[in-house]
């Protein structure tokens, strides 16, 4: 039996959402213009009104905002609210560069949260659950998101943040813990390490985990629920839109529900900026239509994916996304191709490697090289050197055959590429342009 | 019969071997023979020791990829010809060496002791006892 926090929003019908969303549009746009000097600038110049937009319909004219507005209005040219009424800020590691800061007002934080509260429900929790929260706690919006929407649900939460991989797996064997939340990176380590430990998967009694923050692929989900022995769901969502759970996964682990009751989502192609109809792959846009402290209107996400309308066996009617193909931001263009982390990922578990990998891009003689470095296995280690090389070649030739250009596969002692213990460091690019 | 080798997976890169062996060393797990294949990402030790289980606990704990390997490991008399001699029973059997390398001199200066990896190594045992050459067990490798 599928569980719901709020049904009358996430079973709500198509036309039902659609008005909660032309009334909450009309207004925010209203709430931007008057408040977002940095914003309104940017209607002017289009030429567009608050008045003129009377509803969803209107949305495609209004202006975008990107990643680099975010860098030109830092740190409050994108403030919608007076100062004395932001209760947090939480930020983005700047790993790019690119340092985000987001605010929130109370009420900002109570629907966030809410947003939370529906992704843990529909991983099947309750306030029988004991929930571990082992995203990093802080700036991060992973840790403070889960953790206060597992208090809107009502389960017992440990806060555990990240690290001390051996306190979190005793405080989920002493304290029963059934759902834990974390990057999908982070599972996996705490896969191996409980292997290490000698702890099968029915040694501990964990049965479902939320992991976001991070691309991962269906073979890793698949390893993930093998070594932890649960069922792993999907949360999406960006720090410039207010954390995790802008759309969550379902019991059906078919794309991502959406909140569209918080977000409207569009799809564009990200050259031309057109928006694209359902159904076609593009780039993903998010209109934040509630929240006030950091109003973000028709933003770029960078995320390609696609958008289905069908309705979900669960019988939730929310929009869902499927899971992105890949950040642009990630993607890589080697020798003119487009390369996904997700993809090399992809292609290692299929060989019977694990995700621990790191592509170093480079370029010699103006040509770029691709080079993966793998983390060796037991599994795959044998005394035979022709059969280490033979499987070598195969990884490369799967690269191949997945990217279209041929990379370079260096096999490296276990655990010598850095796992930070939120987000693993998977691409170097060395090139120098 | 046969003998237990570790073989150890380490990156090709400068200081790999010494870190690996000081992990020996520090636990007192003494290299009876040493062989490193190398290719250029990555490199094989081979090693023999006294206790081979006591040495891959050792090895795994510290974070190195290791697996046993059985090995023959013959007596060669130490004189011209001497291997040829074995080598000879190896090719009348129809039996492939992947690898050979060998042992630190024993006390015999007479001996020499050589390690093979083949492809059948019973087959290699059965054969080179029947020519009256010796094959050591991993008893005798403590004795050496």
């Amino acid at each position: 039996m599928e569980r719901y926090y709020q049904d009358s929003i996430e079973c709500a019908s198509p036309e039902k959402i659609r008005e909660i969303q032309d009334e909450k549009l009309v207004e925010q746009v209203k709430h931007v213009w008057e408040n977002v000097p940095y914003y309104r600038k940017k209607m002017e110049e289009k030429g567009v009104k608050p008045e003129d937009i009377k509803g969803v319909e209107d949305l495609h004219k209004l202006p975008f905002l990107s990643k680099y507005d975010l860098r030109d209005s830092y740190p409050y040219g994108l403030l919608g609210v007076p100062k004395k009424d932001v209760v947090r800020i939480h930020s983005t590691s700047g790993t790019t560069g690119k340092r985000v800061v987001a605010y929130y007002t109370k009420g900002d934080l109570d629907l966030w949260a809410e947003c939370c509260a529906r992704a843990i429900v529909a991983a099947g929790g309750s306030e029988e659950d004991v929930i571990q929260v082992s995203y990093g706690y802080g700036l991060f919006t992973g840790g403070l998101g889960l953790h206060d929407g597992a208090h809107k649900v009502g389960c017992m939460t440990i806060p555990a943040s990240s690290g001390n991989t051996e306190r979190q797996i005793m405080f989920i064997r002493d304290l029963q813990a059934t759902i834990i939340c974390c990057t999908p990176s982070y599972a996996a380590y705490l896969g191996e390490s409980m292997k290490e430990m000698g702890l099968k998967p029915e040694d501990i009694p964990l049965k479902a985990g939320i992991f976001g923050a991070e691309a991962w692929s269906e073979e890793m989900r698949h390893d993930i629920e093998k070594t932890l022995g649960i069922k792993a769901f999907d949360i999406y969502g960006l720090t410039e839109l207010s954390g995790p759970g802008v759309a969550f996964e379902c019991s059906e682990q078919n794309g991502m529900h959406i909140n569209e009751d918080h977000f409207i989502a569009e799809i564009i192609d990200p050259d031309t900026e057109e928006v694209l109809p359902e159904g076609s792959q593009g780039e993903l846009v998010f209109t934040a239509i509630d929240k006030k402290a950091f109003p973000m209107i028709r933003y770029r996400t960078r995320d390609i994916c696609t958008l289905h309308r069908e309705k979900c066996s669960c019988g939730r009617t929310l929009i869902r996304m499927e899971k992105p193909k890949g950040r642009t931001d990630d993607m890589l263009i080697i020798r003119g191709v487009n390369v996904f982390p997700s993809q090399i990922e992809t292609v290692l578990l299929e060989h019977g490697y694990q995700a621990n990998y790191q592509i170093i891009v480079g370029r010699e003689n103006n040509t770029d090289t691709l080079d993966v470095h793998v983390e060796m296995t037991p599994e795959m280690f044998t005394d035979d050197i022709t059969e280490i090389n033979k499987r070598q070649g195969d990884l490369v030739k799967g690269m191949l055959s997945m990217l279209g250009i041929k990379a370079k596969v260096t096999l490296v002692a276990p655990k010598s590429i850095t796992r930070s213990e939120g987000k693993a460091v998977r691409v170097i690019d060395n090139r120098k342009i | 019969m046969s003998v237990k080798q570790i073989s150890i997976f380490l990156e090709n890169k400068t200081g790999r071997l010494d870190e690996m062996t000081q992990v020996l060393a520090d636990n007192s797990i003494n290299m009876r023979a040493v062989s490193l294949a190398e290719t250029d990402g990555f490199g094989i030790v081979r090693i023999i020791v006294d206790d081979p289980y006591a040495a891959t606990t050792v090895l795994k704990d510290a974070g190195y990829i290791n697996k046993l390997t059985s090995v023959v490991i013959v007596e060669v008399p130490n004189s011209p010809g001497g291997l040829n001699r074995v080598l000879k029973v190896f090719t009348e059997a129809s039996i492939n060496l992947e690898y050979i390398y060998a042992l630190s001199a024993g006390k015999q200066p007479e001996h020499a002791y050589m390690i093979f990896r083949v492809s059948n190594h019973k087959e290699a045992e059965t054969a080179l006892t029947r020519a009256g050459i010796r094959v050591l067990s991993q008893e005798d490798i403590t004795e050496l």
